[in-house]
């Protein structure tokens, strides 16, 4: 993945003193046009009022591509070592954790708030 | 280190393993795990791991109020809709913002590229064209903020069903504005620093007294592309969910 997407000349990581990343402005412009796109379809879901799983969906595919693009490319995560973007990227999947537990927490709060103030609250 | 060239990780570079080898390796090595990542690099990338999960943690609140509410959610299609030439359009403030800060990123992107290049001139235009787009964007949410209080939403209640609906709006946006004029702020020190060309000559810097380069604009562009990715969240889950 990273070697195929490093264009300059020489490995991915080169020795250059500065380590900085220098590739050529075309990637960062075709990015940034696909963000407008997805950005774009993303507010289309709306406009055109899809519903349920469809839009739950599409909202979050299209979500998904454009922080994908974003930490990829803008923030040139694809150039860096596995390290980093492991240090990085894996403890954000902690979050899912915790996003089932509050799920099932609301669930159960629903359920109570039903049972003891009656539906409509 | 036993190298004297002011290049101390040159002669390591070229000996690291790629892949999944060369993650064990770096991580069980010497000194340093980051191998080809400054430590300035490193740690702007660790903050805004922290970050993470301080948005995060906002927009679990929120998933948690929402799906535990008996009262109905505001649809947010038709709260944040304006009329403009006599037709209401859903959503429309927010579609603009959200392009305007898909347009900053872009020219942030652009501006650590000619940073870069050594190219003084374009990076220090790009700095503050993305500083100015940042603004623009605060702008509009302090007008969406403004028509939304007019309209009678409260950190307590609204008009339009669940109580909830205004405190997490005015938290989550509020805090996502924040981080934005920070890094407005920020934008504006480093294109300074740029303009006066303080990383060609390597000046030291005020705080860190650490030697002034381009990776700092680099740097700068991690966070401000953060903020958008914050963003990408937030108009998923808040606006369109």
């Amino acid at each position: 993945m990273t070697q195929a997407a490093h264009s300059s000349p020489g490995t991915a990581n080169q020795a250059a003193p500065d380590h900085g990343q220098h590739h050529p402005l075309k990637v960062y412009f075709v990015v940034w046009g696909w963000l407008f796109v997805l950005s774009a379809l993303s507010y289309m879901v709306d406009y055109f009022q899809f519903e349920g799983y469809l839009r739950w969906t599409l909202i979050l595919i299209f979500m998904m591509l454009k922080a994908g693009l974003i930490v990829a490319v803008f923030m040139h995560m694809v150039w860096e070592r596995l390290a980093l973007i492991y240090a990085i990227l894996v403890p954000p999947l902690a979050v899912l954790v915790f996003v089932g537990i509050m799920a099932i927490e609301s669930e159960h709060t629903l359920f109570t708030r039903h049972l003891f103030f009656g539906a409509g609250g | 280190m036993a190298e004297s060239s002011s290049t101390p990780h040159a002669a390591a570079s070229a000996a690291l393993q790629p892949g999944g080898r060369g993650f064990v390796a770096d991580w069980s090595a010497d000194q340093r795990s980051f191998k080809t990542a400054s430590w300035h690099k490193a740690m702007m990338w660790i903050f805004l791991l922290s970050d993470t999960f301080i948005f995060s943690c906002f927009l679990i609140a929120y998933m948690t109020v929402r799906m535990s509410t008996v009262e109905p959610w505001p649809n947010t299609s038709e709260v944040f809709a304006l009329t403009i030439a006599g037709e209401s359009i859903p959503l429309i403030l927010i579609a603009i913002m959200t392009f305007v800060l898909i347009s900053s990123s872009g020219t942030m992107a652009l501006a650590v590229n000619y940073g870069y290049r050594k190219n003084r001139r374009a990076t220090l235009i790009l700095l503050l064209v993305t500083a100015g787009l940042g603004a623009t964007f605060v702008g509009m949410q302090a007008f969406e903020w403004t028509k939304l209080i007019h309209e009678g939403v409260r950190p307590w209640g609204n008009p339009w069903g669940a109580p909830q609906f205004g405190s997490i709006f005015f938290m989550v946006t509020g805090f996502h504005g924040t981080h934005v004029t920070i890094g407005v702020i920020f934008l504006l020190i480093v294109a300074r620093k740029v303009w006066r060309g303080e990383y060609d000559e390597e000046k030291k810097g005020f705080f860190t007294s650490r030697k002034g380069n381009y990776e700092s604009v680099e740097v700068m562009g991690l966070y401000w592309h953060f903020v958008d990715l914050v963003w990408v969240f937030i108009f998923a889950f808040f606006y369109l969910w």
